[in-house]
């Protein structure tokens, strides 16, 4: 008996343009949550996200439908937001900033001030991407490490090491700065 | 760094920087977006592809056509003729 899904995935890979629609209905929502979580701006995940479909559309030949579409679009999209990270790194900074002022969660220990807050958004857009990106979904966002080491195209471990870098180096800076976390 | 400084620089680090509300989705469908994309880019390769190979082949027959009458200029009345 013939799947719906495996067989929507394998009419994908033969350029069906019904079913990469189908497709796009149905992971648009991930794939865009995915990277906003990268970027942390809305406005550039929508765009993003119509970058990864449209690499999606232009990968489908190579797409091998046994091994899922969800990982596989995951990790296009983190290559897409990892792009745009490295092309714009002044308007990341901004919104790096911004994240700090606008940052000021309910829940948030009031100990910490806000200036605190806002130097350590700086000091950790000035990590390397390769560290903050694995900080932010692991740390920040809180996916499962797994998942991140997929998206990334690294072991588990290597996600482990690159958080614990970061986190030292994140240290360093605040330190250099006379700030003691 | 030990593991409750490492505990202690994670809970820093969500305060500066809190989770993005991501269950939302995008603010508007994207679809159209995406086919515009699609309808940009094939016309863009197709484009450039045509221009491409017609600069290429209109060279070629200039070449061509030039070396040909510069040999046998008795061929000049027969191109006249044709073209």
């Amino acid at each position: 008996m013939r799947n719906g899904a495996s067989y929507v995935l394998n009419q994908f890979r033969q350029g069906d343009a019904d079913a990469y629609e189908a497709l796009f209905r149905q992971h648009q929502r991930a794939v865009y949550g995915w990277i906003l979580r990268i970027v942390r701006n809305p406005a550039t995940a929508e765009e993003l996200t119509v970058e990864t479909f449209w690499r999606i559309h232009r990968a489908h030949s190579r797409f091998e439908p046994e091994r899922g579409f969800e990982g596989w679009a995951r990790r296009i999209a983190t290559r897409v937001a990892l792009d745009w990270l490295r092309t714009s790194r002044a308007e990341r900074e901004l919104s790096m900033e911004a994240c700090a002022e606008v940052a000021a969660p309910v829940e948030a220990d009031p100990a910490v001030r806000a200036e605190i807050r806002r130097k350590t958004a700086l000091a950790f857009g000035r990590l390397p991407l390769k560290l903050r990106i694995a900080a932010t979904l692991a740390v920040i966002e809180e996916q499962p490490q797994k998942e991140v080491a997929a998206a990334l195209g690294i072991s588990v471990v290597a996600v482990k090491l690159r958080v614990f870098r970061a986190l030292r180096l994140l240290r360093k800076d605040l330190q250099e700065q006379g700030i003691t976390p | 760094m030990n593991e409750h400084v490492e505990e202690r620089m994670k809970k820093l680090l969500r305060q500066a920087l809190p989770p993005m509300n991501s269950d939302a989705g995008p603010g508007r469908d994207l679809w159209p977006d995406v086919l515009r994309r699609l309808d940009v880019n094939l016309a863009a390769k197709s484009g450039a592809s045509f221009s491409h190979g017609w600069a290429w082949f209109d060279g070629v027959l200039a070449v061509g056509i030039v070396a040909l009458v510069a040999i046998f200029p008795a061929a000049i009345p027969m191109f006249l003729y044709y073209f």
